[in-house]
C-alpha cells in the first residue's frame, strides 16, 4: 500500500483538507465579533404569549421587567388588575397575573410600586398587555440572561410573530425602557 | 465639570418632556417622602469563559486520543466520555456544540453579514482536524451527544452491514436538508430537531422528550443510532477519518485472524478478511464500476429531479413561505381559527400582496436549491455503489476508518492485546 511511500495521496488529501477546513473557519469567523445573546424588542413585542410557552426552559427564561423610573406608579394599575375589577388589592379575583408574581406596595398616597417575583414570573405578558394599554408601559418582557441557556437558534425567536428576538452584544445585553429613549426599548 | 453635568441633566430633560408628552399616559410621580426606586433586575449573560470551553474541548479531545491510540484503554475514552457529558451535557446544557457549529459557519458563507465569533468556528474546526490525524476521537469520548447514547449501549446487535448502507443514507439527506435550510435562511434545523438537548436541559416539548426517549431506548440495541444514521456533523467526521495519519487498531500488532473480534463493535465498523475460497475477481469489480460510472449521470439527474419534485414542502420549512400560506388561508377562510401570526401580521403595516411576493421569490429559489439538495444525494448513492464495488482483498480484520467511532471496545477482545501487554 502506499502508506509506505514518502508523500502519498492520502498525506496529500489530508493536507489539503486541513487547509480547507482551516481556511473556511477562518474565512467564516470574525475575529472582532464577541459572543452574542438573544434578547427581545419591547417596541416590537405584541404579547402573544408564546414567550412563555415556546422556550426550551420550563419556566421560560423570558420574564417581565420593571423600568421603575417610567413607572407611573398609579392605584389603578393597567397591570396589575384584572379590568373589571372590584377592589384594588391582592385579591386573586382582582389580580391580572395568573401566578400573582406581580407584588404591590404603598409608597405614599397616591402611589403603588409594582415589582415582579422573578422566581413565580412565567413570561405570560399579561400584566405587560394590561400595562402597554392603560399605562406607561414601564412593565415588558426581557429575556433574563441569569436564566437563559442561550441556544445557538433561540426557540422563541423562531416562533415570535413579531420577530422581536434579535442577538445582541454580551456586554450591553438588555433592550430597557428608559425615560431617555422615551420607553421605546431602544439604545 | 459640575456646570457640564447641569447642561447635560437640563438637556436630557427637555428631551425627555418633549417625548414624555407624547409617550407617557400619566406623569413620573414626584415623591415627597423622599422614596428612591429599587434597581431594576438585569442579571449579565455568561458565567462560562469561551476560552475555559476551548480548552477543555481541546484537551479532552487529546485526551481522547492518546487513550484511544497509545494508551488503548476503553476504560479511559468510558471516564472522558462521561466528564464530557457532564461538562458539554448537563453543566453547559449542551449548546456550546461542534454539530449545531456548522450551520454558524454556514451561514456567514451564505449571508456574509453573520457574524461568527472566533470560539464558534474553533468549535467547528477543530474535531474535524483532530479527525483528520486521529480519527473520530472526538465521537468517541468529547461529544456529549454521543456520550450519552454511549451510556445507554448496553446490549448491542450487529445489524446486517444492507441495513446499515441504507440507513447511513439518511444521515447524508440530514446533512443536505441543514444545509439547505441554513442557505435559504430558514434556521438551524439541527438545533431545532436536536433530540438529546430536552435531557441535558431537563426541559423541552413533548414530541423532543419523545424523540430523545426513542433514540436512547432503540441505542440499548442498535448502539447509537443518531450518530450512525443522523448526525450531519457525523458525515463530514466520516470524511475526514477516512484520511487520517493514525487511527485506532483493532490489534496492536499483527492479526491472527483468530476471528475473536469479529462481534466485538457495535457500530459495524470492522471489516472481515475477503473470504479465501471465493478469490476475488479484480475484472468484475472493475467492470462493474465502469458501469456505475456510465450510469452515475443519469442518477444523479433523476435524483434532482425528485428534488425539485419536493421543492413545495421543503419550502413550508422557511417560516415566510409558511406565514404566506397561512395568511393566504386565513384569507380563503380555509382555517377555523386565526392564528397569533396572522392576526400579527394583519396588525402589521406590510400589504398581503408584498407577503406573497416574496413567499413567491423564495419558492422559486427553493426550486433551484431543492433541485441541488436531490442531487447531492444522487451523488452521495452514486459515491455508495461505487465504494462497494471497488474490490479490496485484505487478509486481516481491519476497522473501517469512517464508520469506527474509536470507542475502543474491539481492543480487549484481541488476545494478541494481551500478550502484547504483558511484554
Ligand atoms: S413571542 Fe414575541 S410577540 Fe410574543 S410575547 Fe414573546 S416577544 Fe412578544
Ligand atoms: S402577568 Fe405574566 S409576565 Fe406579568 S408578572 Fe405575571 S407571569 Fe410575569
Ligand atoms: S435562547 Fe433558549 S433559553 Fe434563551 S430564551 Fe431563547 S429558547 Fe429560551
Ligand atoms: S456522530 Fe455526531 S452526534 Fe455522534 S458522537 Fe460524532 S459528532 Fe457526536
Amino acid at each position: 500500500m502506499e502508506q509506505e511511500s514518502k508523500f502519498g495521496r492520502r498525506d496529500f488529501i489530508r493536507v489539503a483538507a486541513t487547509a480547507a477546513a482551516a481556511g473556511a473557519a477562518w474565512a467564516a469567523a470574525h475575529p472582532s465579533s464577541g459572543t452574542t445573546v438573544w434578547q427581545l424588542d419591547p417596541a416590537k413585542c405584541l404579547q402573544c404569549g408564546r414567550c412563555s410557552t415556546t422556550c426550551v426552559l420550563n419556566p421560560s427564561a423570558v420574564k417581565c421587567v420593571h423600568s421603575f423610573e417610567i413607572c407611573g406608579y398609579c392605584d389603578l394599575c393597567g397591570g396589575y388588575l384584572q379590568p373589571g375589577a372590584k377592589a384594588r388589592d391582592s385579591g386573586a379575583e382582582n389580580e391580572l397575573c395568573p401566578v400573582g408574581a406581580l407584588k404591590r406596595t404603598f409608597v405614599e398616597e397616591p402611589f403603588y410600586q409594582y415589582t415582579i417575583d422573578e422566581e413565580l414570573c412565567v413570561g405570560c405578558g399579561k400584566c405587560v398587555k394590561g400595562c402597554a394599554v392603560f399605562g406607561n408601559g414601564s412593565l415588558y418582557l426581557q429575556v433574563k440572561h441569569d436564566v437563559c441557556v442561550g441556544c445557538n437558534e433561540c426557540s422563541i425567536a423562531r416562533n415570535c410573530p413579531a420577530n422581536a428576538f434579535q442577538r445582541v452584544p454580551v456586554r450591553n445585553s438588555y433592550l430597557l425602557k428608559t425615560r431617555e429613549n422615551g420607553g421605546k426599548g431602544h439604545k | 465639570m459640575k456646570l457640564k453635568l447641569l447642561a447635560a441633566v437640563f438637556l436630557l430633560l427637555g428631551l425627555w418632556t418633549v417625548q414624555a408628552a407624547t409617550e407617557f399616559r400619566f406623569p413620573m410621580p414626584e415623591f415627597e417622602s423622599g422614596y428612591k426606586h429599587p434597581a431594576m433586575s438585569i442579571p449579565p449573560a455568561s458565567k462560562t469563559s469561551p476560552w475555559v470551553d476551548l480548552g477543555l474541548l481541546a484537551g479532552a479531545l487529546a485526551l481522547s486520543a492518546w487513550s484511544v491510540l497509545r494508551l488503548r484503554s476503553r476504560r479511559y475514552v468510558f471516564l472522558i466520555a462521561l466528564v464530557s457529558l457532564a461538562y458539554f451535557g448537563f453543566y453547559r446544557k449542551g449548546c456550546v456544540c461542534a454539530v449545531g457549529s456548522m450551520q454558524n459557519i454556514l451561514s456567514a458563507f451564505f449571508d456574509p453579514g453573520y457574524a461568527v465569533p472566533l470560539i464558534v468556528s474553533a468549535f467547528f474546526l477543530i474535531p474535524l482536524l483532530f479527525a483528520l490525524y486521529f480519527g473520530r476521537v472526538f465521537c468517541a469520548a468529547v461529544c456529549p451527544l454521543g456520550a450519552i447514547q454511549e451510556m445507554f449501549a448496553i446490549f448491542p446487535v450487529q445489524l446486517s452491514s444492507a441495513v446499515e448502507a441504507v440507513l447511513g443514507l439518511f444521515a447524508y439527506a440530514y446533512l443536505g436538508l441543514s444545509v439547505l435550510a441554513v442557505y435559504m435562511g430558514a434556521g438551524f434545523l439541527i438545533c431545532r430537531y436536536d433530540p438529546f438537548v430536552g435531557f441535558f436541559r431537563q426541559g423541552a416539548s413533548f414530541n423532543m422528550f419523545l424523540a430523545g426517549g426513542v433514540l436512547l431506548l432503540a441505542g440499548v440495541f442498535i448502539a447509537r443510532p443518531y450518530c450512525r444514521f443522523l448526525c450531519p456533523y457525523g458525515v463530514l467526521l466520516r470524511w475526514a477519518s477516512r484520511f487520517s495519519k493514525w487511527h485506532a487498531t483493532i490489534t496492536p500488532a499483527e492479526c491472527i485472524q483468530c476471528r475473536l473480534c469479529e462481534t466485538s463493535c457495535p457500530y459495524g465498523a470492522i471489516v472481515v478478511p475477503t473470504p479465501e475460497d471465493r478469490p476475488v475477481d479484480q475484472r468484475t469489480g472493475a467492470r462493474r464500476m465502469g458501469r456505475l460510472f456510465l450510469a452515475a449521470p443519469f442518477i444523479i439527474v433523476i435524483a434532482a429531479g425528485a428534488g425539485y419534485l419536493s421543492h413545495e414542502p421543503l419550502a413550508r420549512l422557511h417560516p415566510t413561505v409558511w406565514l404566506a400560506e397561512r395568511v393566504a388561508g386565513e384569507e380563503q377562510g380555509r382555517y377555523e381559527e386565526k392564528t397569533i401570526d396572522g392576526d400579527a401580521f394583519r396588525a402589521g403595516k406590510r400589504a398581503a400582496t408584498e407577503l406573497y411576493a416574496e413567499a413567491h421569490a423564495l419558492k422559486e429559489r427553493f426550486k433551484y436549491a431543492s433541485a441541488c439538495f436531490g442531487a447531492f444525494m444522487g451523488l452521495v448513492l452514486c459515491g455508495k455503489l461505487i465504494r462497494l464495488s471497488i474490490v479490496r482483498s485484505n487478509k486481516d480484520y481491519v476497522v473501517d476508518r469512517g464508520a469506527c467511532l474509536s470507542c475502543a471496545r474491539c481492543f480487549a477482545y484481541c488476545p494478541v492485546e494481551k500478550s502484547h501487554a504483558a511484554k
